[in-house]
């Protein structure tokens, strides 16, 4: 079920600031992506336009082709909330819905998208939470908020209320940030057991976490603040971390970086 | 030399040494002591002023004082911080006197007349030297009057703000928001008289035969201009505290844009709007001027809002008030410790569906 993602010549415009400039990359089914780059060089704008979640702000507009197994996510004829069911977002921030307990957390999608039954709705929490390895931590307290858990335990609330839904692609953009060392590790093994349904994308700043999970990595970067950001190089992640083709990347990926 | 060791000669606080003297609050109530015997002393002493000049006085040595013993004790900054704190506390207290004092007269005089025949019947035919008569045609009109108010008012007024959030952009919001600014401000009386000349005199002779009528719904209209701004400009305030994450956590689930505004954004903000809606309800239900401009006033019961005059609480009050008869001012007491009390039990009703509705 998981889908190839193809960019061609992307480009993204908040009003006539224009933040990344032709991007063209091929994401295959069944991997991680990783996007790396420094702050502001548009990894996070390209993520969101692949699910039009850029689109939130006003004026913002793409130029180019992003399709999902051929299919033109920007056609005029496209439902906009087909595309964000069919492709996941998970954030930096986790963002469980304060008024709602950690099972109507995982659920939320399902429900807000017309899933009434009840029988449906408990199978699916029990599952999605499984997957999220989050089962065995709150089994005895589904009908907590979800904002009382650990960040940590947010974050894979998060992404188990973005995978009940089912979709195709889940995009996480910088998902460990505000996680401590233990989480993350909690989230990358999960990602490793997502990775045999879902295609993955990672914006990242964390290099080792790149070079753990991923199996392609991009290195975006920009030359100048208020310069659009660019792809620089997106090759496998064994090349890239070690023997990068471009000197950008290089100097990127040891430090030098400025 | 560093800036610690400079700053207070014979103050403790140095690098060394982190302690430093405080002043005991013994040492405070003293001053405050102090303060109120000498102003009471100069004052009472001349006969310039009354035990209200006494306490302000006393409370200006008092900080004077504090301030002073403070620096010799424990240093300029804790004196400074010591009087500003002493400053707030007392503001405080300010401001919550003249509450205290509402409700403290509004529970001595307003239980004179709390008897079953103060709720239970009208003021029909009691004239000047009866002792009986009651509230309950103010009651009714009240309720009626502000129930339908607020069936008008608070959609409109949270789907108006809902506009505003989420949806409105450019020049139509813009000019939107600058006229709920305006209305805001607009005196009740005002919004009498536009109902008054709109509905009462224009749109109701339809419905009557041509005469021009009198309702307790025309007051409903009034009081609805009247909470409309206040709800609309609370609801958005509320609305822009959701944070955005959420939304998008919504969006990013495949959830389209109405849905995510009712199960989601709504929800979230629901305590606030509940307090904003509140504020306007209990606005709407102190209003006499409209209700006298558009309602008429009435002495006896009438149930209908839609047709004939109909009294309320607050204009019982301004009746009452100003009646001539020596039993009309424990009427109009009694009758206004029941409009506070009855907005205070919607409110804490309110508040409590409120909380309820959220998970704990």
């Amino acid at each position: 079920m998981a889908k190839r993602i193809e960019a061609s010549n992307v480009s993204s415009y908040y009003g006539n600031f224009k933040a990344i400039d032709n991007i063209s990359m091929t994401v295959e089914p069944k991997s991680i992506t990783a996007l790396i780059g420094p702050s502001g060089c548009g990894k996070s704008t390209f993520l969101r336009s692949i699910n039009r979640m850029h689109e939130v702000l006003p004026n913002a507009r793409i130029e180019g082709r992003l399709t999902i197994d051929d299919q033109n996510i920007y056609d005029p004829d496209v439902d906009v909330t087909a595309v964000r069911r069919m492709i996941g977002m998970v954030f930096q921030r986790p963002n469980p819905f304060p008024t709602m307990s950690i099972y109507e957390n995982v659920i939320a999608g399902l429900k807000l998208n017309g899933v009434r039954k009840k029988s449906l709705l408990d199978e699916a929490a029990e599952k999605t939470l499984r997957s999220a390895n989050l089962w065995d931590e709150v089994k005895d307290r589904l009908n907590r908020p979800g904002a009382g858990l650990s960040g940590g335990q947010q974050q894979r609330l998060c992404i188990a209320r973005t995978i009940a839904v089912e979709p195709q692609v889940v995009l996480m953009d910088e998902p460990c940030s505000a996680l401590d060392p233990i989480s993350t590790l909690a989230i990358e093994d999960l990602m490793f057991k997502l990775k045999d349904r879902f295609t993955i994308i990672i914006v990242t700043h964390n290099m080792q976490q790149a070079a753990r999970v991923s199996d392609k990595t991009g290195f975006f970067s920009i030359d100048k603040t208020g310069d659009p950001g660019r792809l620089i190089e997106y090759d496998d992640t064994q090349k890239i971390f070690s023997n990068p083709t471009e000197k950008k990347t290089e100097d990127y990926i040891t430090g030098r970086f400025g | 030399m560093s800036l610690l060791e400079r700053e207070e000669p014979g103050v403790v606080m140095t690098p060394h040494n982190l302690r430093a003297r405080k002043l005991h609050w013994m040492a405070e109530a003293g001053v405050a002591l102090a303060a109120l015997i000498v102003a009471g002393a100069l004052i009472l002493g001349t006969g310039v002023g009354n035990w209200v000049l006494v306490l302000f006085v006393g409370w200006v040595f008092y900080l004077i004082g504090l301030f002073a013993v403070a620096t010799r004790v424990e240093g300029r900054r804790s004196a400074r911080n010591r009087m500003w704190k002493s400053l707030i506390y007392s503001a405080c207290l300010l401001a919550i006197l003249p509450l205290a004092s509402v409700v403290w007269t509004l529970l001595s005089k307003g239980t004179g007349r709390l008897d079953g025949d103060f709720f239970g019947s009208s003021m029909n035919n009691i004239g000047a030297r009866d002792p009986g008569g009651g509230a309950y045609h103010a009651i009714i009109g009240t309720v009626e009057q502000v129930a339908i108010a607020a069936l008008l008012a608070v959609p409109l007024g949270v789907l108006g703000a809902i506009y505003l959030v989420e949806y409105g952009r450019g020049k139509f919001a813009t000019t939107v928001r600058f006229f709920v600014d305006v209305m805001t401000g607009i005196p009740s009386i005002v919004a009498g008289l536009f109902i008054l000349a709109f509905w009462v005199l224009i749109v109701s002779p339809w419905f009557n035969n041509g005469t021009p009528r009198f309702s307790g719904f025309a007051a409903s209209l009034a009081l609805t201009v009247l909470m409309l701004p206040t709800i609309v400009r609370s609801t958005e305030e509320m609305l822009r505290l959701v944070p955005g994450p959420l939304r998008e956590g919504a969006y990013a689930l495949g959830v389209p844009q109405w849905k995510t505004i009712m199960k989601i954004v709504l929800p979230t903000a629901l305590p606030g709007i509940v307090t904003g809606v509140m504020l306007a309800i209990a606005r709407a239900a102190g209003e006499t001027a409209p209700v006298l401009l558009v309602a008429g006033g009435f002495s006896a019961i009438n149930f209908d809002p839609f047709s004939g005059n109909q009294s309320s609480l607050a204009l019982f009050v301004y009746e009452q008030a100003g009646d001539a008869s020596k039993f009309a001012p424990d009427r109009a007491w009694t009758a206004a410790l029941t409009l506070v009390a009855i907005v205070l039990i919607l409110t804490i009703a309110a508040k409590l569906l409120a909380r309820r509705s959220r998970i704990s």
